[in-house]
C-alpha cells in the first residue's frame, strides 16, 4: 500500500495520463507515417497550432470562473484585420508596433466584454455571442467590406513567423513564453489563486474578500489580451489577413481545453493541461489526412477522438476520485 | 420651443415637396424637348455618314442610358467589372448611373428596380441577389420595354433577355489541367486542394478537370494521387498541404481551385522551399509575393476571372440589347468591340448567355499590375 503503483500514478494525475495519450498518439501516427516524428513536422504542428495554443491559455481562465467565450474568434478578427489594413495602407511599419497595436484592440475588446458580464451579470455565452457578430462585423467594416491584406502588403511584419532564434521559430518561442508566464502566473500568484477560488465556489470566495466581480472582468479581460495577440499571430503565420479568418476557430479552443481536463462547470484545470489539451487536439488534427482517412471523414473522426478523450479522462479521473475518498476512510 | 421648432421643421418639409413637385414636372418638359433634338441630331447625322461611315458603327450605342444593379456596396470584383462597364458604355456615347440596395438581399433590390423602371431607362443589367424573388419586378421591366440583362450572378430564365457568363466550367478545368501539364512537363504526381467537398463550383470544376484526363490520351501520364479538403480556412489548407507532401514525396504540382487555399499553400510551399509547385484560382494581390519564375517562388502562374473583361462583354451585350441587334434568343450572334463576336448560347438553367471565354491568367509579369485591381 505504501508504495503507489505506476497505474495508479498515473491515475492518479491527469496530466499524466494525458501526456500518455499524447506519446500513444505520437507512437500510433509514426507507425502510419514516418515523416511525423521530426523535428521540422513537430515544429509546423505547433506552427500551425499556435495560435488555438495561445488563445486556450485565456480560455482555461474564462472556464476557471464557470465561464465561456466565443467571441474569441471575431476579437481575433478584428484586430488582426485592424493591422492588416493599416499595414497595408503604410500606417505602421515593422513588427513591435502592430503587435502592440492588436494587443491593444484585444485587451479593449475584452475588457468591454468583462464589462457587461460581471457588472450586467449576463449569462458568458450570450454576452460572448452578442460580442461575437458585433466584432465580427467591425473586422469586415474596416476592412472595407471584404478586402484581404496580403503578403506583399503586410511587408516585413509577417518575417517573424519564418525567422529563427536558437534553433526555433520565432512563433513557437512566443508559445512558449506565453505557457511559462501563465504557469507561474496560475501557480505562484495570488491574482491566479482568486481565479481558481471564484472558479471553486464564488460565494466562499466573496465572503473571504475576493472582488469576484473583477476576477471575471479580468479574466475576460486577459481572454481578449491573448485573442489580440493571437490576431498578430494569424497575420503573421499565414501572411494574409481576411475579415472571416478562424471562423468557427473557437471550438477548437474550447475543444482544447476539454479535453486537457478543463472542467466545464468551473474550478478545475491547469496550464499543463491546456497545453496537452492543445497539443492532443493538434496532433489528431494533423495526424488524420496523414494516416489516409479520407478527407470527408476527417471531420467526423476528429470529434470521435475527442469525445473518447474526454470520456477516457472523466472516467480514471472518477477512478482518481474514488480512490482519494478511500483513503479518507483508512 | 421645441413647438417652434416642429412648426419649422413641418414648413420645411411642405416647402422641399412643393419644390420636388415642380422639380419632377420641369424634366418632363425638358425631356420632351431632349426627344425634339434628339430627331434633329439624327437627321444631322444621316447626313454625316455620308462622309464618315466608321463613326456609325460606334454612334448606334449612343444616347443609351442603362442602369447598372449590383448586389449591394462595397463588393470588389463587382465593382472591378463595373468600372469597365461604365467606361464601355462612356465610350460609345451612353451614360450608366449605378445602384445598390441598402443591403443585399432581393427585397432591397426590388426596390431599386422599382425605382429604376418609373425613371425611363433603356436597359437594366444586375447582378441578381436571388434567382427566383426577382422574377416578378423584372418581367414588368421587360414589359415596359426596358431591355434587362445580368451578369456575375442570374436571376432566372424569365426573369432575363441574357446572362453573361464568367467562363464555362470546361474552359476553367481545360486551363487548370493544361497549367498542371505544362508545370509537370507532361508527366508526374499532382493533388487538388479545394475549398470545402459541398461547393458546387469546386466540384464542377474538379469534376471537369477529372473528365478531361480521363477522355484525353495527352494526359494520361499526370496521377491525380488526392483531392484534400483545406474549408478555405488558412490553418486547415496548411495542414492539408504539409500533409499531401509528406504523403506524396514525389508530388509535383497542387492545383488549389479557391482563394484562400491557394494562398495558404503557397505561404507553406515557399516558407520551406518545396519542390512542389502550385496553380490554380487565385487573388493576384494575395499571390503577388508567391508569383515567380525560379525555385523562390512556390507559384509560377495562375489563373482568375477576367473581371474587367466581364464588365465590358457585359455593356456590350446591354447595348445590344437595347438596340435590337440582339433579343437574347439562342443562337444570334454580335460584335463586343475589341473582344471580337460572340455567340448567345444556351445556359444550364434554360436561359441563354453569353460566356467570355478563357479565365485570365496571372504570370509573374503582369501579377504586380492587377494586385493594384484585385
Amino acid at each position: 500500500m505504501e508504495k503507489k503503483s505506476l497505474w495508479k500514478r498515473i491515475t492518479g494525475s491527469r496530466e499524466a495520463l494525458l501526456a500518455l495519450i499524447l506519446i500513444l498518439l505520437f507512437i500510433i501516427v509514426t507507425g502510419f507515417n514516418s515523416s511525423f516524428l521530426t523535428p521540422s513536422s513537430l515544429q509546423q504542428l505547433i506552427k500551425n497550432n499556435a495560435v488555438t495554443m495561445v488563445m486556450a491559455l485565456g480560455m482555461l481562465c474564462v472556464m476557471l470562473v464557470g465561464g465561456i467565450d466565443i467571441s474569441i474568434m471575431s476579437t481575433l478578427a478584428l484586430s488582426g484585420m485592424a493591422i492588416g489594413m493599416l499595414l497595408k495602407y503604410d500606417y505602421i511599419s515593422g513588427t513591435i508596433v502592430p503587435f502592440i497595436i492588436a494587443i491593444a484592440i484585444g485587451i479593449v475588446c475584452g475588457f468591454l466584454v468583462g464589462l457587461v458580464i460581471s457588472r450586467a451579470d449576463v449569462p458568458p455565452i450570450i454576452a460572448t455571442m452578442g460580442f461575437m457578430y458585433i466584432y465580427r462585423a467591425m473586422g469586415y467594416l474596416i476592412s472595407n467590406g471584404g478586402e484581404w491584406a496580403s503578403a506583399s502588403a503586410l511587408g516585413s511584419f509577417s518575417d517573424f513567423a519564418t525567422t529563427k532564434f536558437l534553433g526555433l521559430n520565432c512563433v513557437i518561442w512566443i508559445v512558449i513564453v506565453c505557457y511559462v508566464f501563465f504557469y507561474w502566473f496560475m501557480k505562484w500568484t495570488r491574482t491566479g489563486r482568486k481565479i481558481y477560488a471564484v472558479g471553486s465556489n464564488p460565494e466562499a470566495a466573496d465572503v473571504s474578500g475576493i472582488n469576484v466581480k473583477n476576477i471575471k472582468l479580468l479574466v475576460f479581460t486577459i481572454m481578449g489580451l491573448l485573442s489580440g495577440l493571437g490576431g498578430a499571430l494569424q497575420v503573421g503565420i499565414y501572411a494574409s489577413a481576411m475579415p472571416n479568418m478562424q471562423k468557427g476557430g473557437e471550438m477548437d479552443v474550447i475543444a482544447a481545453c476539454v479535453i486537457g481536463g478543463v472542467s466545464m462547470s468551473g474550478g478545475r484545470g491547469t496550464v499543463i493541461g491546456a497545453l496537452l489539451g492543445s497539443l492532443i487536439l493538434a496532433t489528431i488534427v494533423k495526424a488524420l489526412p496523414l494516416v489516409g482517412i479520407g478527407s470527408l471523414a476527417q471531420n467526423t473522426f476528429k470529434g470521435v477522438l475527442i469525445l473518447v478523450v474526454v470520456v477516457v479522462n472523466i472516467i480514471l479521473q472518477r477512478i482518481s476520485d474514488r480512490n482519494a475518498l478511500k483513503g479518507r476512510e483508512m | 420651443m421645441k413647438r417652434k421648432v416642429i412648426s419649422a421643421l413641418l414648413c420645411v418639409a411642405m416647402a422641399t415637396t412643393l419644390l420636388a413637385g415642380c422639380g419632377s414636372s420641369s424634366s418632363t418638359s425638358t425631356s420632351t424637348e431632349a426627344e425634339e433634338t434628339e430627331e434633329t441630331e439624327e437627321a444631322e447625322e444621316a447626313e454625316e455618314t455620308e462622309e464618315a461611315e466608321e463613326t456609325e458603327a460606334t454612334g448606334s450605342y449612343a444616347g443609351q442610358k442603362i442602369a447598372l444593379v449590383g448586389k449591394s456596396a462595397g463588393n470588389a470584383f463587382f465593382e472591378i467589372a463595373a468600372a469597365t462597364f461604365v467606361s464601355t458604355v462612356e465610350a460609345e456615347g451612353g451614360t450608366v448611373d449605378l445602384a445598390y440596395p441598402e443591403e443585399a438581399t432581393a427585397d432591397a433590390q426590388i426596390k431599386v428596380i422599382d425605382n429604376l423602371i418609373s425613371q425611363d431607362y433603356d436597359a437594366i443589367c444586375l447582378s441578381a441577389n436571388d434567382t427566383n424573388a426577382l422574377q416578378a419586378k423584372l418581367e414588368e421591366a421587360m414589359d415596359a420595354g426596358i431591355a434587362v440583362s445580368s451578369f456575375d450572378s442570374a436571376p432566372n430564365a424569365e426573369s432575363r433577355q441574357v446572362f453573361v457568363n464568367q467562363a464555362g466550367t470546361t474552359a476553367v478545368a481545360q486551363a487548370l489541367v493544361d497549367a498542371v501539364y505544362d508545370i509537370t512537363d507532361g508527366a508526374g504526381q499532382w493533388a487538388i486542394l479545394s475549398a470545402t467537398s459541398q461547393a458546387s463550383n469546386q466540384n464542377a470544376w474538379i469534376e471537369a478537370m477529372e473528365e478531361i484526363i480521363a477522355n484525353d490520351d495527352t494526359y494520361a501520364d499526370l496521377e491525380l494521387v488526392e483531392i484534400a479538403y483545406g474549408d478555405d480556412e488558412a490553418q486547415k489548407s496548411t495542414d492539408q498541404t504539409e500533409a499531401l507532401l509528406q504523403n506524396y514525396p514525389d508530388l509535383e504540382v497542387i492545383c488549389a481551385p479557391t482563394t484562400v487555399g491557394i494562398a495558404a499553400a503557397a505561404k507553406y510551399l515557399q516558407d520551406n522551399g518545396s519542390s512542389c509547385k502550385l496553380t490554380g484560382l487565385g487573388l493576384p494581390s494575395e499571390m503577388e509575393a508567391y508569383t515567380g519564375d525560379g525555385d523562390d517562388y512556390s507559384c509560377p502562374y495562375f489563373y482568375l476571372w477576367d473581371m474587367e473583361g466581364l464588365g465590358s462583354l457585359s455593356a456590350y451585350a446591354t447595348m445590344a440589347l437595347v438596340n435590337g441587334e440582339i433579343t437574347g434568343a439562342l443562337g444570334e450572334t454580335f460584335t463586343a468591340g475589341d473582344l471580337g463576336e460572340f455567340t448567345i448560347t444556351e445556359a444550364d438553367d434554360g436561359g441563354t448567355e453569353i460566356v467570355l471565354g478563357l479565365p485570365l491568367e496571372f504570370t509573374p509579369e503582369n501579377v504586380s499590375e492587377y494586385a493594384e485591381l484585385y
